[in-house]
Parts: C-alpha cells; sequence; structure tokens
C-alpha cells in the first residue's frame, strides 16, 4: 500500500525521497494529484526547486488547495527545505512569493558569510548533524530548532517542515524521518 | 559556517571506476555504486563523480550510475563530465544528483551557469577549475587558456554558481599537500563555499586545507585504502578539524 504521497511540482529530485522512504519499508507515489494528496496517511512537500515556479505549479495542478484542505483536517504534512519555506506566508526569493501561508512566518534571503548555505551543520536542541543547502531561511513563530542561530524547524499543527535534507542525511536523516512516520 | 566536508572523488567511465581504487574485500571494486555505498558507510560527508570518459550525445552510461547510486544513497552527490547543456544537467538532476559540475563547458559558454541555476538553484551548479600558472586550464588540466584562475572564479560566482571545485593541476596526483596560497586567493574573491583538490597526501595536508576553506576533495588517499576513510577521518579530528558526528542506526 502507498501510504507516502511525495508532492510533485515539477522541479528537481524526488528519487532521494523516495528512496529513503523505501529503506524504511514506506511505499511513496510523487504526484499533484488533490484526491491523493488529501487522502494519503502521509504527505511530504520536498525541496528543490524556485519558491515562484514551485507555487504556481502548486496552484495550477490544485495541489496547494489539497495541502490546505489537508492542514485544516489536522492530517500530517512534512516540508523539506523549500517544503518548509512554501508552507509559510511569503518569500522574499524571485522577487516576492505569496506561500500557502499553512503556518505564520516569511523567507527571507541568508545573511552567513558564504551563501549557499552548504554542507553539515549542527541542529538544535536535538543535537544532531543534518545536511543544508539553502540561500533562504524561515522566519516563523514556530520555530522549533535552530542551526548557528538560524531557524531550521518549524512545528503547527499537524505541519512539520525542516530546513535541512533528511533524504541526505545519512543515518540521522533516516532516524529522523523514520521517527516523522511513526508519530503520524 | 557549516561544518568542513571530506568529499571522495570517483573517477568512471564507461559506469566503471577507472583510477587507482585498490582494494579486495569489494565484491567488485569497479562498481561505482557499491564503491559509493561503502565510502558514504565510511563517512564521507559527500561524493563526486566525474565521467572522464563522457561524449556529446552519449550519456546513459552515466545517467544510469547516477540513479543507482541516487537508490542507495542518504549523502548528496555532484556529477561532472560531458555536462554541456541544461538537458544535460536535468538529465542528471532528475536521475538523482544533488549537484552538477561544470568545467569546459561553463569557460565556452558562460551563460549555462546562469541557465542551470535559474533551474535548479545554485545550490545544484559547481564550477570547477583546473588552475596552474594562474591561468585556467581545459582538457583535463593539459591545455593552458589565457583566463585568470580567480577572476573567473568570481565570474562564475556572479553568473549563478553555488560552489567552486579548486584543483591545482601542480598538486593533483602528488600527496605534497594542497595548494592553499590558490586556495585562499579563490576563497577570499568570492562569498560561494570553495572546495579544495588536488594534493591530499596525509591527514594534516587535508586539515590544513580545511583550516582555510569549506571541503576538501580527496581521491588517491583514500581509493588506495577505502578501509581507511574511518581512520582517515579520526586523524584529521585528531589535527583539531571537527567533522560531522556520524550516527548508528536507532
Amino acid at each position: 500500500m502507498t501510504d507516502v504521497v511525495v508532492v510533485d511540482y515539477g522541479a528537481g529530485n524526488t528519487r532521494s525521497v523516495c528512496s529513503s522512504l523505501r529503506q524504511l519499508g514506506h511505499d511513496s507515489v510523487v504526484t499533484a494529484d488533490p484526491e491523493a494528496i488529501r487522502s494519503a496517511p502521509f504527505v511530504i512537500l520536498p525541496g528543490v526547486g524556485s519558491a515562484r515556479s514551485a507555487m504556481d505549479h502548486l496552484n495550477e495542478t490544485g495541489a496547494a488547495g489539497a495541502l490546505k484542505a489537508r492542514y485544516e483536517a489536522d492530517q500530517p504534512i512534512l516540508g523539506i527545505c523549500l517544503g518548509l519555506q512554501l508552507a509559510l506566508e511569503a518569500s522574499q526569493e524571485d522577487g516576492g512569493v505569496k506561500g500557502l501561508g499553512l503556518v505564520e512566518g516569511l523567507v527571507v534571503r541568508l545573511e552567513t558569510p558564504r551563501i549557499p548555505r552548504l554542507g553539515w551543520a549542527m541542529v538544535e536542541p536535538w543535537n544532531e548533524a543534518f545536511y543544508f543547502a539553502h540561500s533562504f531561511v524561515a522566519e516563523s513563530p514556530h520555530s522549533v530548532a535552530t542551526s548557528e542561530g538560524l531557524c531550521v524547524a518549524v512545528r503547527k499543527g499537524s505541519f512539520f517542515g525542516v530546513q535541512f535534507h533528511p533524504e541526505k542525511s545519512d543515518q540521522a536523516g533516516l532516524n529522523f524521518l523514520d521517527q516523522c512516520l511513526s508519530l503520524a | 559556517m557549516p561544518l568542513p566536508r571530506l568529499i571522495p572523488c570517483l573517477d568512471v567511465a564507461h559506469g566503471r571506476v577507472v583510477k587507482g581504487v585498490s582494494f579486495v574485500n569489494l565484491r567488485d571494486v569497479g562498481d561505482p555504486v557499491e564503491l559509493a555505498r561503502y565510502y558514504s558507510d565510511g563517512g564521507a560527508d559527500e561524493l563526486v563523480f566525474l565521467d572522464i570518459a563522457a561524449t556529446p550525445n552519449d550519456d546513459t552510461t552515466i545517467v544510469d550510475v547516477v540513479r543507482r547510486v541516487a537508490d542507495v544513497l542518504a549523502i548528496p552527490f555532484t556529477v561532472g563530465g560531458g555536462i554541456r547543456s541544461v538537458d544535460d544537467a536535468s538529465r542528471i538532476i532528475e536521475a538523482g544528483a544533488d549537484r552538477v559540475s561544470l568545467n569546459s563547458a561553463a569557460l565556452a559558454t558562460p551563460e549555462l551557469i546562469t541557465e542551470i541555476a535559474a533551474r535548479f538553484g545554485s545550490q545544484a551548479v559547481v564550477v570547477a577549475i583546473d588552475a596552474g600558472d594562474g591561468v585556467v586550464h581545459t582538457h583535463g588540466g593539459r591545455r593552458a587558456t589565457d583566463i585568470a584562475t580567480v577572476p573567473w572564479a568570481a565570474e562564475a560566482a556572479a553568473r549563478g554558481a553555488g560552489e567552486i571545485l579548486l584543483t591545482s593541476i601542480a598538486r593533483d596526483g602528488q600527496r605534497t599537500g594542497f595548494d592553499l596560497a590558490l586556495t585562499e586567493a579563490v576563497r577570499d574573491a568570492i562569498d560561494i563555499p570553495v572546495i579544495a583538490s588536488g594534493g591530499a597526501g596525509s591527514a594534516q595536508h587535508v586539515a590544513d586545507a580545511l583550516g582555510v576553506t569549506d571541503a576538501a576533495l580527496i581521491a588517491s588517499i583514500v581509493h588506495e585504502n577505502p578501509a581507511g576513510l574511518p581512520g582517515l577521518r579520526r586523524e584529521i579530528e585528531a589535527c583539531g578539524v571537527t567533522l560531522r558526528p556520524l550516527r548508528e542506526n536507532v
């Protein structure tokens, strides 16, 4: 049985997310179908691409509405990297993009010494290193974890979003995904 | 800054690892997928695959390797060699690579950097520079251009590259240490990450490179003894560099 839907928004690489899920014993399907997104036991909004093209694609396919309905019905959604950023109200990326607005918060350009911020970094209070590759970052009152002072995890209601890539974070990432799926 | 990265580099031709890997406990030492998994298990932070036999219009082999690697690996990896268009980059990224590395193609068509970054984000574009005597070289480092290294790195960054893979031709394969002056000169000229490459012969060499930049590429030092990667990590840490903590399955 397919128990995880990975939302397709027409950009980038969902293969690694699916292979991580398979290693954890979960079947997944990559789709933008609104009914599949509403009804799946667990949904992942993955993270590669640009904010504007991603939001355009989510709106055109009806996936955006399905994600909002799912959130209102208290069904679990995990956002990864751009997937976290899309769940907030708006992003500075691409000259300003309106997000899904599931969770209060904005996405701003990083001001770190080197951009993109690439590599493994510790996440607190979890005391774990995860892999990051980003040029923008969330600012939200619902932050639940930080890395070098940056908000890297946001949680509100049934939405949980992380800035790092669990599917690229070796065993720490697999453990994280496993916990997310087992809590759902 | 994120933690420093240790990045083994595998040269691949026609779907096989081709350079200097000596180890008998792997079932197939020439299989890039098996070696990738082995290095990942040993604590590599990332991997780079260079398709050294890439020819135009024939990238089916490397795309297949990328797919098979993505299916077993849970760390990031970069693929370079023969990527000359946005379509080439798309095939590699859609097959599961995190980044593509451009070398000659970026010199010939600098707009390509911007086009791939616009589609997949800057973090997906590495520009590889083979540097010697202050200028960029092509054809695997054999042919000098009249393009100065540091300004080219700055231009690549300005055009949207997310990282520079900087190889010292003189040090490559010599195992006498990285060219730290070159690495610092490029690092200071740009604000994207720089991977130092060429010259790793000891843990101290790698630690020295990680003291001045974000990441170090390693090849012969690890290929001669793939089982030694965890030990190499410990030696690098003993030199005062903090690498990412490795976790067991829970």
